[in-house]
């Protein structure tokens, strides 16, 4: 069994009270308790302070280029899909940078948490819903707990995960505090059914004074690899 | 036996089928081939023509002067008559053409007339021009029935049966009507290859071990990715088409740093967006292997043609400082043993190489007895399962004599594989002071380089020694250069450099070949582009100034008897 301490890394440079920091250890705790040790899986990152998250949890790394992680994700997968792959970017080097490469994701198992500022322009979640991505969710870095059940769950779901990931920026960011956060985020409870795309894409819009978190959109179809192997290939 | 034909017509009229139909028959009835293409960025419409030249003898270029002209359209007459050899041909339609043309070197031919007549379909008209082709040169009919039934193999036996009735009746009328033609063949030998230079770098890259191929489509690269998606299948290869040419290195990037032989491909505007992830294979030290095929530029240029104008882009490409191998294949026997070539070394330095060909050299198709497989590398550089496993104290980016450290593969062992496009440590975490950059930078670069420079080959050299005229030149004109040496070997004393392995610039301690220059009377580089690229680089490198050069810049390739004029006029004036 693998303890939280197995996953440290170099002493991270983030700002103090950055929401980095309940993001990662939200992160180490899913993976203590699915038991996934540090040369299980391979984090690719872009540019940014997300970016720096495998230099600070020991893992395999490819810290590649701005906006770049999601093709070399996809490259590493496409060629051995039993090693778990996961990105963490930040929304300038998701959505903006490599927003064209977001764009065309599919098939993979990837994780995505943005840095900083929403972007009023982009809806991730609506977009990704658009895209038939095959699991779509929300998180908080204020919700420890919650956010860390999100990811497990997006590591076991089969296919492109999308976890997107509320985060105040302590230094820059005085409109959109912890406290702006905390006071509109509500759980998606039973009543939302995943599975029914429309309702999914209503709730990604649902933005401003109440704001939901939670599994938005899930479906359960082939992904990259199983449409390969049908293929024919080894 | 030297004969050209030439199958002209506008696109969608099925040029390439005609030519590409007769360059196989001619190859499988052994006899050497060269064909070039010219065609237009559009699907309908246009001119367009095809070459072949067939010979008994090697040849490796085209020629000026045309045998029997295949005019599909008027424009093919207005454009291509005056390129008739003395006793050429041109064979027609009058019916198709809508015009009666006089004069003996005129033969009408009712393709589209004899194809309903006899085949059944006017579709056939095609099958009616190769088999009229075949009657002009008195050739035997058999292979092309073999031909046709391969082509047609899904289309059933009624199509089959009437392509071959339709090929019989052009034939059957040529020789029956054309009192003019006295084309002779040679005598058939066995059966040769035909193959493409961008087929012989997909061939060479699936031989090679190639795993995963990514890119975005981009004349005249395309070809590449379809060849080695047809092999895909066969060998396990996964070919992606990326979303554009960042995604397209980025993936193959990723797909080798997890484990396999990665590749890519496209042409100079791909490529200028390649540059950041081919910096991002200089700082990570990950193997892989771009094919840049040139196409004239600047911007879109002239998409479907041919130029020689991104070396200097190709030697400089990318920010930053690291090393990198650029080889720029003559023929496809060089795209074939280069592309495995530029494997090892990807592998055996971990750093990106370019593979340089042109529209010309990505069309062209030559035919060859066989390619050697015995001549193939294969030697996996990478640490994987147990042998990374029982190594103490794994560091990706660990110093070393040669500057080189042994990737392992990412989740093969408890070692963890790390790596980073900023500054990094021995393991591959980001850092930020002098003395590991100058360390790292020792590492990736001084300590490599030397070593990269054994491995590379000398020029060719071919001709007479100690010649009067050197013609010097790189990639793609190796073909025409080695033909006009074959001409005017007879009456001048003449011979050629060419390189294939460009950077680093071959050492001359192996083989001197500045001294070749230096003592040559007239030593002339000949380049498809307008800058005399090579010439700078050799300059830049070496100090040699070359005496004089040869520049194409039409977004045509260099044929025969023109480049010869231009060398007399350069010989003669100097």
């Amino acid at each position: 069994m693998t303890i939280a301490e197995d996953y440290k890394g170099q002493h991270p440079a983030w700002c103090p009270g950055c929401g980095n920091f309940s993001i990662m250890k939200s992160f180490r705790d899913a993976m203590v308790e699915m038991n996934i040790e540090p040369h299980k899986f391979t984090i690719v990152s872009g540019i940014g302070q997300a970016a720096k998250f495998p230099h600070y949890t020991k893992c395999n790394t490819f810290n590649g280029l701005h906006g770049r992680a999601l093709p070399v994700a996809s490259g590493m997968r496409i060629v051995n899909h039993e090693h778990l792959v996961m990105v963490f970017t930040g929304d300038g080097d998701c959505y903006g940078e490599g927003g064209n490469h977001f764009v065309h994701m599919e098939g993979m198992k990837t994780k995505n948490q943005p840095f900083g500022v929403f972007s009023e322009q982009l809806n991730p979640l609506a977009l990704a819903i658009a895209l038939d991505c095959s699991f779509v969710a929300r998180g908080f870095s204020g919700e420890m707990g919650h956010l860390k059940e999100l990811m497990k769950e997006a590591v076991q779901h089969r296919g492109f995960t999308l976890v997107d990931i509320l985060q105040p920026c302590v230094s820059f960011n005085k409109i959109n505090t912890f406290q702006w956060y905390k006071e509109r985020v509500y759980h998606l409870d039973g009543s939302h059914d995943a599975e029914d795309r429309v309702k999914a894409f209503e709730k990604s819009l649902e933005w401003g004074e109440r704001i939901p978190l939670g599994v938005l959109f899930r479906n359960n179809r082939p992904v990259y690899e199983e449409r390969i192997m049908r293929k024919g290939f080894r | 036996m030297d004969y050209t034909i030439k199958i002209g017509g506008e696109a969608g009229q099925g040029i390439q089928t005609i030519g590409g139909t007769l360059a196989r028959l001619f190859a499988r009835s052994g006899y050497h081939v060269f064909t070039n293409q010219d065609y237009e960025s559009r699907v309908r419409g246009g001119h367009n023509f095809y070459q072949v030249r067939l010979s008994d003898r090697q040849i490796t270029a085209s020629r000026d002067t045309v045998d029997i002209l295949v005019a599909m359209d008027q424009a093919s007459i207005i454009l291509h008559e005056k390129e008739l050899s003395r006793d050429g041909q041109v064979v027609y339609d009058s019916d198709a053409l809508k015009q009666k043309y006089e004069g003996l070197h005129f033969f009408d031919t009712p393709f589209t007339q004899l194809a309903v007549a006899h085949g059944g379909q006017k579709i056939m008209a095609n099958t009616v021009a190769i088999g009229s082709v075949l009657g002009m040169l008195e050739m035997e009919i058999d292979i092309l029935i073999e031909i046709l039934k391969t082509t047609f193999r899904k289309k059933g036996d009624d199509v089959i049966q009437g392509n071959v009735k339709a090929a019989e009746a052009g034939r059957n009328f040529v020789l029956k009507y054309c009192q003019k033609c006295s084309f002779t063949p040679a005598v058939r030998s066995k059966p040769r290859m035909l193959i493409t230079g961008n087929d012989a770098i997909g061939l060479g890259a699936v031989a090679s071990g190639l795993k995963f191929y990514s890119a975005y489509p981009m004349t005249p690269s395309t070809s590449i990715m379809n060849y080695v998606a047809g092999k895909e299948e066969e060998y396990g290869i996964i070919v992606e088409q990326a979303e554009d040419e960042i995604a397209a290195i980025n993936m193959a990037l990723g797909a080798s740093f997890a484990g396999v032989r990665a590749m890519t491909g496209t042409s100079g505007g791909g490529f200028a967006l390649m540059t950041e992830g081919l910096s991002l294979a200089g700082i990570t030290e990950t193997p892989i292997v771009i094919a840049l095929a040139q196409r004239p530029g600047p911007a879109t240029g002239l998409p479907t043609r041919t130029e020689q104008g991104d070396l200097q882009f190709a030697l400089y490409g990318g920010h930053g400082e690291f090393p990198r191998v650029i080889f720029a294949p003559g023929t496809p026997e060089q795209a074939f043993y280069l592309t495995n070539k530029a494997f090892g070394i990807a592998e055996k330095y971990q750093i990106p190489v370019i593979i340089m060909t042109d529209q010309y050299l990505a069309d062209a198709e030559w035919t060859y007895d066989r390619f050697d497989l015995n001549k193939i590398h294969y030697s996996d550089q990478r640490l994987r399962g147990a042998d990374l496993q029982d190594f103490p104290d794994y560091k990706r980016h660990a110093f070393s004599d040669t500057g080189v450290f042994p990737l392992g593969v990412p989740g093969d062992s408890t070692h963890l594989i790390v790596t980073d496009s900023d500054e990094h440590d021995e393991e591959g975490h980001l850092i930020e002071d002098s003395e590991t950059r100058m360390k790292m930078m020792d590492k990736r670069l001084f300590r490599k380089v030397p070593h990269i420079h054994e491995d590379i080959a000398p020029p060719l050299y071919y001709g007479k020694e100690n010649a009067d005229i050197v013609l010097t030149g790189w990639g793609s004109t190796y073909g025409v250069l080695r033909e006009v040496v074959d001409v005017l070997s007879g009456t001048r004393s003449i011979g050629m450099l060419h390189f294939s392995e460009i950077y680093p610039l071959p050492e001359t301690e192996k083989f001197d070949y500045l001294n070749i220059l230096s003592k040559a009377e007239h030593a002339l580089c000949i380049e498809n582009n307008a800058t005399a690229q090579f010439a700078r680089l050799l300059r830049t490198e070496t100090g040699y100034e070359f005496k004089g050069t040869i520049l194409k810049y039409d977004g045509r390739p260099f044929t025969i008897d023109s480049l010869i004029k231009e060398i007399d006029d350069h010989s003669g004036r100097l």
